[in-house]
């Protein structure tokens, strides 16, 4: 089967504006910096790593909010780098959607549930009311939010934080996505719901056949949510691979170090200390080398005098960026 | 005696809506030396008690009653001016974003001196030495001392707040979710910094989070709590393997690991309550899948059920009742 969604070589560069008097020439943020990998339809693809690591700017830019400095992405085989405007960006908001991080910010404050909900479905075309009225009655219950009729017209500040999440989710599915970019959706909630809100992203995509791309910083939940992993560090990939392989035997020293210091709720396992030296830097204009050098326990000879090492696969589709793994 | 004995303390904040039940009639012990954590999730009142321990409640909180014994004296009752001398050298704090309780306008470390001459009568260079020494236990070299917060990571500013917390080597730190804005490996290094430093020092801490697992990690003792109540507390080691309420089990069962097998989460039904109106009897019957009319009528008594270990449960799981 073909891949729903294929980003290839993508990299999304920022200006910094010039300081004052400053003699430096143009400095860029590298967020993202030439990533590839395919996301399968039904397929839950984690993206992991720790703040400013490119892992938003990466959903950003599948959902076009942001377009790539270079690099091409395409959506059942169409480059939608190239989409611009019209009938085609039309459709293609209509194939992907985002949820947010913060559903006390990602509602507006004076829509009630049914505007919120039913607007994609304007956007979209479905002029008839009855209609509307039918398939946010209906998405409604498939969140959890039951019985529908007792939340249509309730505005946001009378809804808990679980629920408003649920909104959001809500808007994003009703007009039938092919893929969700969901960005730490679970973050902000109370923990007692957090779960609930989980569980329901994994039914909606039995229940849909929609595939997404979870973005966040917990490995705990990542590995709870997906199917495959990508780890991210500087906005560079890492490590690639089938989820569980990854988290039982992780192969980038980057990888390994960030499992390390993930506590662990079980009070009788002594946790090594994660191997790992200095604090992250900024991705500015970064060395050529390999954008782990600074900090890598083990870095050698040739990760001095090399480039930033290729994603390359170690068999059954676990991909390492490291010329010391399983050496 | 206990360093710090807390009984059926109870406060509520005034707001325009109405009585906020905030913290109900909860008592604790800390013992010298001693690593407790509270854990609970956003409202659950663990921030309120640490600041009613320090009496730092905002003006709309109202004290309904309770003692809180501090080497025996009660800190409810003793003069602000007296109460000065406490904070600081008796209980100290590290603040939740702890990156926005220093002032930008000063050197951090001008800063840490300021709270050490406040409360010790030693000379400028004196405390200046002492700063180096301080920034060397939490992992800070001592020339960023004449730096500016600005100046500082994420990681560092929280080191340097912990630096200023044990200035004048107080005999219990509250720390209010000292790693939550930061990233793991961040996490991890302050974590240890602050145990190391602990065992060092023979200091008690009280650690508050929502996080069961950072609790687990570095606390001897963990109380549970929910809605204002503290429902359940007892070493680290029962709440794991015993736990008692039925919250604490859910609490266990809602959070996704990265060890062991990959498990199904067991969702809680419905949402923290509003404490505008907490529900009668047990504050967590709604949520209970236990519940009966006594958990709806009745508040269940806080109790020893075993030595050591506490609970607020008509009831109690995994005891064959």
């Amino acid at each position: 089967m073909p891949a729903l969604l294929d980003l290839l070589n993508v990299t999304k560069l920022f200006l910094l504006k010039r300081q004052a008097f400053s003699l430096r020439g143009h400095r860029f943020v590298h967020a993202v910096d030439g990533v590839s990998f395919s996301l399968e339809p039904r397929e839950i693809f984690g993206l992991v790593g720790e703040s400013g690591c490119g892992k938003t700017t990466t959903g950003k830019l599948i959902v076009k909010l942001y377009e790539p400095t270079s690099g091409r992405i395409f959506l059942d085989g169409q480059d939608i780098t190239q989409i611009r405007r019209g009938p085609a960006l039309r459709q293609f908001r209509r194939s992907v959607q985002m949820i947010f991080q913060d559903p006390y910010e990602s509602l507006n404050p004076r829509f009630t549930v049914f505007d919120a909900v039913a607007e994609p479905l304007l956007i979209h075309g479905v002029r008839a009311l009855s209609e509307r009225e039918a398939r946010v009655a209906e998405i409604l219950a498939q969140v959890g939010l039951t019985p529908p009729e007792t939340f249509l017209f309730r505005f946001p500040h009378e809804l808990s934080g679980g629920q408003r999440q649920r909104v959001a989710i809500a808007r994003a599915m009703v007009i039938h996505p092919k893929c969700v970019v969901a960005d730490e959706p679970t973050s902000m909630l109370d923990v007692s719901v957090r779960a609930g809100v989980m569980d329901l992203l994994l039914g909606l995509r039995q229940e849909l056949g929609v595939s997404y791309l979870y973005i966040t910083h917990d490995l705990a939940v990542a590995r709870y949510m997906s199917d495959r992993l990508a780890v991210m560090y500087l906005g560079k990939i890492v490590e690639l691979g089938p989820t569980e392989e990854v988290i039982q035997s992780p192969q980038h020293p980057y990888t390994q170090a960030l499992l390390a210091a993930v506590p662990v709720p079980d009070p009788t396992y002594q946790r090594p200390s994660p191997a790992i030296k200095g604090d992250v830097v900024a991705p500015v204009n970064p060395p050529l080398q390999c954008r782990f050098l600074s900090r890598c326990p083990r870095a050698e000879e040739v990760c001095r005098d090399s480039p930033h090492p290729p994603l390359a696969d170690l068999g059954s589709g676990h991909l390492v960026a490291c010329y010391l793994a399983r050496r | 005696m206990s360093l710090l004995a807390v009984h059926r303390l109870t406060m509520h904040y005034t707001t325009k809506m109405g009585e906020v039940h905030a913290v109900d009639a909860v008592s604790f012990a800390i013992e010298p030396g001693e690593a407790i954590g509270l854990v609970g999730e956003s409202g659950c009142g663990k921030t309120s008690i640490a600041l009613a321990l320090l009496r730092l409640l905002p003006d709309n909180a109202r004290f309904l009653g309770g003692e809180v014994l501090f080497e025996g004296v009660d800190l409810t009752r003793i003069p602000e001016e007296k109460m000065r001398k406490i904070r600081g050298r008796g209980i100290s704090m590290i603040f939740q974003a702890a990156m926005n309780s220093l002032n930008p306008v000063y050197r951090v470390g001008d800063q840490i001196i300021e709270a050490i001459q406040t409360h010790l009568p030693i000379g400028s260079k004196e405390a200046r030495r002492r700063v180096a020494e301080l920034y060397e236990l939490v992992g800070l070299a001592p020339e960023l001392m004449d730096r500016y917060p600005h100046e500082y990571s994420g990681g560092m500013k929280q080191r340097a707040v912990i630096a200023m917390a044990l200035a004048c080597e107080p005999k219990l730190i509250i720390a209010d979710e000292p790693t939550t804005a930061l990233d793991v490996i961040v996490q991890d290094r302050i974590l240890r910094r602050i145990d190391g430093v602990r065992r060092r020092l023979n200091m008690a801490m009280m650690y508050i989070s929502h996080d069961i697992a950072v609790i687990a990690e570095v606390s001897q003792r963990i109380g549970v709590m929910y809605a204002g109540c503290l429902v359940e507390c007892a070493d680290t080691l029962t709440i794991f393997k015993r736990p008692a309420h039925p919250y604490t089990t859910a609490l266990m069962s809602a959070f996704p690991s990265i060890k062991g097998e990959k498990r199904k989460l067991q969702a809680l039904p419905g949402e923290p309550p509003n404490l505008l109106r907490p529900p009668s009897g047990c504050r967590f019957h709604p949520r209970c899948p236990y519940a009966t009319e006594t958990c709806v009528r009745q508040v269940p008594d806080y109790q020893e059920i075993e030595p050591g270990h506490f609970l607020a449960c008509w009831h109690p799981q995994g005891r064959g009742s």
